[in-house]
């Protein structure tokens, strides 16, 4: 039974390992396109970060970025590579709840869960508001 | 300059910060946001939403190599990061209702410790077998690889480790770095943890850690996709290259250097805020 354990978690480790490397991989060419866009719309404009203006709404919710990235918005492609990037954590945790209930262990996954939770509501929480 | 230079010097910069984090094993963080609001005269708020990106690029990056090699305890792991999540949720509130001087004081004040811990050599504690209840309860004493078969090893001090953990969260969600120090601190010193299993335990943590600050971090706007993409991208390449091009070499030199630039980064933070200057 110990065995069997082991194996699994190894087994689900590994997957966890593709899945990581996987949304790493993609959110960066995802980012490096959006990138592209960007440099070949705006290069030659100056440049100002000294005083912190916020990033206009729609670069700051699912929905507007994603649409932003739709109409081949330079910036709206790289915040979506980067929302991408943000929810490959969120994605692993999710499958650890999978992993830890495959093992029959309830008292892990249901701490899994309350992560998942926190971490829903830091995305989606503030998102919808 | 303009936006074409600009993106070059962050993005050559980053990559150096990913290198350097990755060959001390300390992160790119700590590095970057003083380059990014010293050098490059950045807002602090916009320096700490890009490396936070970072955060999660390298963490999850490396975390794939890691997890293979089953060093990594995903029970120790995932019970700790109730209480970073938690922690960063209410380090990335904080840092939406202070200054920036306070960010830029503490963040000063993280540099210096981090300069301590990576110059000082690491103290080996014995191990001891004898299992601790709650630990026992909570399945977390587990085995890693060493030499030719599996040693065993058991987790103290839970409720210690947990409580460094949601500091180590908060730090991380109004700063922006992994804070894998302080986990490492938590885990390694607190809670009796082998080193080895400690920092890749805490390096698969730091990606969770920081996506649960990220989503708030978004939604305040401070993330910007024009800073944050060479940011991302170089720190990716410099923490790549670290893994590839050093991984059993002579890393106390490196250290020291590492903790000298920190140190004096450190020290340039805190002048400048008291300077009123950031």
């Amino acid at each position: 039974m110990r065995r069997f354990t082991r194996w699994t978690d190894q087994r689900v480790e590994d997957i966890i390992g593709n899945l990581l490397r996987a949304g790493v991989i993609l959110s960066a060419l995802v980012v490096f396109v959006g990138a592209m866009v960007y440099l070949a719309r705006h290069g030659q404009k100056p440049v100002d970060y000294r005083t912190f203006r916020g990033e206009p709404s729609d670069l700051r919710h699912i929905r507007g970025i994603v649409e932003d990235a739709a109409s081949f918005e330079g910036r709206g492609i790289i915040q979506l590579g980067l929302l991408l990037l943000i929810a490959t954590p969120v994605a692993r945790v999710a499958f650890s709840i999978f992993g830890f209930a495959l093992e029959g262990d309830r008292m892990y996954a249901g701490f899994t869960l309350i992560v998942l939770m926190v971490l829903l509501f830091s995305l989606l929480g503030s998102s919808l508001s | 300059m303009n936006i074409l230079e600009f993106t070059g010097l962050v993005c050559a910069g980053s990559v150096i910060a990913g290198l350097l984090g990755s060959l001390t094993g300390l992160g790119g963080g700590v590095v970057l946001v003083p380059l990014l609001t010293l050098f490059f005269k950045v807002d602090i708020r916009y320096a700490v939403g890009a490396s936070l990106v970072s955060v999660i690029a390298t963490s999850s990056g490396a975390a794939a190599a890691y997890v293979k090699e089953g060093f990594s305890n995903i029970r120790i792991g995932m019970f700790l990061e109730i209480a970073t999540t938690i922690g960063a949720l209410l380090g990335a509130f904080l840092a939406a209702r202070v200054s920036g001087n306070v960010i830029a004081t503490v963040f000063g004040l993280v540099l210096f410790y981090s300069a301590y811990l990576a110059g000082r050599p690491r103290v080996k504690h014995a191990f001891d077998d004898i299992p601790d209840p709650l630990a026992t309860r909570l399945k977390m004493n587990g085995s890693f690889p060493e030499g030719e078969g599996m040693r065993h090893y058991c987790v103290h001090r839970v409720p210690t480790g947990f409580s460094l953990m949601f500091g180590a969260g908060a730090l991380s969600g109004l700063l922006g770095i992994g804070s894998g120090a302080v986990k490492v601190l938590a885990m390694d010193q607190a809670m009796r943890i082998p080193f080895k299993v400690s920092t890749t335990t805490s390096n698969f943590m730091i990606g969770v850690t920081a996506a649960a600050s990220a989503g708030i971090y978004l939604n305040r706007g401070y993330i910007d996709p024009g800073l944050a993409m060479p940011v991302m991208l170089g720190v990716l390449a410099g923490s790549f290259i670290g893994t590839r091009i050093l991984v059993r070499a002579e890393t106390k030199w490196l250290r020291l250097v590492f903790a000298a630039i920190i140190l004096m980064l450190g020290g340039q933070m805190l002048y400048k805020v008291l300077a009123g200057r950031i």
